[in-house]
């Protein structure tokens, strides 16, 4: 865990806006920008997907990310890594500590049978939203869709993995005012979806508040942890460079 | 780990040929047939990718699949789930004993980044995946390449967030069987990996042999 390389960049501040509970979100960071997610109230769950908005065919891939860095969760020094070997986005400070990238969505079946109907009938816009429906309604603003929803992050979510290959949920896993700060390595698209987790044990839908910040472009050489973390995660950047040279 | 055989004589299969490393293989299982596949000279990842045949774009979930037993290995008793939730094929015998399937598929561009810049040249499984689809599977693209199972390979998660990859748990002879729950399109590299324990440093063929429905 570290705080924030950039709370001396206050004057850089491009966005600030609220993540409501259920709320799905999407943009451009263009490469250096530095997007912070802050879980307000805790416990938040946040499902994220990354592409290449200059050729979204290339994308966040999981295997790719845990199998170069030999992690099972993400957190500071991490590089979410593109299936075309590059940087989409690199965790450049983390006060939540383990990020979950390996247990998925929920989805519309799911939401209902656990929670109930929670319509927006009934509920207005506290109905019960799911993050593949988020997902989708979302991708299909830039003419994606199904085929490209894959392996996502859940941030501020942790489910550890024990030797038998059991998965624990961990109840409380981000406190209060956690934050993580994603570094666009590439002009990346992220797309947001703060639904609760499918292992969530609470049987009450309840999303939390979450706030997102951008702010102002940062190289990589003077911000970013992860740049040297180790030998894989240079040879990325590297090709990252390579790729606007 | 529990290992469990099949009664399943080779004799009887509607469909048994060797897949050499390096390779790819596209075939439909049809509902009920029974799928094996036959690690035959021990340590040889699979890498494996299933589709709704009727509807490609509801295709296997390594996360829900994950999720929904509660559990990261794959071993018998493993119900295969797709994106929409369904469940593409079980597995019904596994003489191996787990198999990975956050490893995902070696490529140029990931080799690139594990081993070194100058790898790019090197065969592997997406360039498989994908000439494989470019040739027999008009329908999809690199959109339909996503995490995928890695038959007979061992990626052990630790509890302390770190994985890693060793020497396989399979053996010569080891076999995985999957009974197919609907029409699924079956997608394979038998990998070809050389820089990492994958395939002990040396990629092998493997058997695939296929059972209509008893």
């Amino acid at each position: 865990m570290s705080a924030s390389h950039l709370d001396q960049a206050a004057n850089g501040l491009i966005l600030q806006e609220p993540l409501r509970p259920g709320q799905m979100w999407s943009r451009v960071l263009k490469s250096g920008q530095v997007l912070r997610l802050t879980d307000v109230d805790g416990g938040g769950c946040v499902a994220a997907l990354f592409y290449n908005a200059d050729h979204t065919l290339e994308r966040y891939n999981m295997p790719d990310t845990l199998k170069a860095q030999r992690i099972a969760r993400l957190t500071t020094g991490a590089g979410l890594y593109s299936d075309m070997g590059r940087v989409l986005c690199s965790i450049v400070a983390d006060t939540c500590g383990w990020h979950d990238t390996i247990t998925g969505i929920s989805n519309a079946a799911m939401t209902r049978a656990k929670y109930g109907e929670g319509s927006y009938q009934k509920l207005r816009n506290d109905f019960f939203r799911n993050s593949r429906d988020n997902f989708l309604t979302e991708l299909g603003k830039y003419e994606m869709g199904k085929r490209d929803i894959v392996a996502n992050v859940n941030f501020f979510v942790k489910v550890a993995v024990d030797n038998d290959g059991n998965l624990k949920f961990a109840p409380g896993n981000s406190k209060a005012g956690n934050f993580v700060e994603l570094r666009a390595g590439l002009n990346t698209l992220v797309v947001l979806s703060n639904t609760p987790h499918p292992l969530d044990p609470s049987p009450h839908y309840a999303p939390k508040a979450v706030s997102l910040t951008v702010r102002a472009g940062l190289s990589a050489t003077e911000v970013d942890p992860s740049l040297h973390s180790s030998a894989e995660n240079e040879r990325a950047f590297e090709l990252t460079r390579r790729y606007f040279a | 780990m529990t290992l469990k055989e099949s009664a399943r004589n080779p004799t009887s299969a509607v469909h048994d040929e060797v897949l050499e490393a390096g390779r790819g293989w596209s075939h439909i299982v049809k509902k009920g047939q029974v799928f094996r596949i036959v690690d035959l000279e021990g340590n040889q990842a699979v890498d494996t990718l299933f589709y709704n045949a009727n509807d490609p774009s509801d295709r296997y979930s390594a996360v829900d699949t994950i999720r929904e037993q509660g559990n990261v290995y794959l071993t018998t008793g493993t119900r295969i789930l797709s994106t929409e939730g369904n469940t593409l094929l079980t597995i019904v015998a596994d003489t191996c004993g787990r198999h990975d399937t956050v490893g995902g598929a070696c490529a140029a561009e990931s080799n690139q980044v594990r081993y070194a810049i100058e790898k790019k040249f090197m065969h592997s499984c997406r360039d498989t995946f994908l000439l494989e689809i470019q040739t027999h599977l008009a329908c999809m693209s690199k959109r339909d390449l996503t995490a995928n199972i890695n038959f007979f390979m061992n990626v052990p998660l630790k509890e302390n967030g770190t994985l890693d990859f060793e020497d396989g748990v399979s053996g010569p002879g080891r076999y995985v069987e999957l009974q197919a729950a609907m029409d699924v399109q079956v997608l394979i590299s038998n990998c070809p990996q050389l820089n990492n324990p994958c395939n002990a440093y040396n990629p092998t063929p493997v058997r695939l042999l296929i059972w209509d429905a008893a």
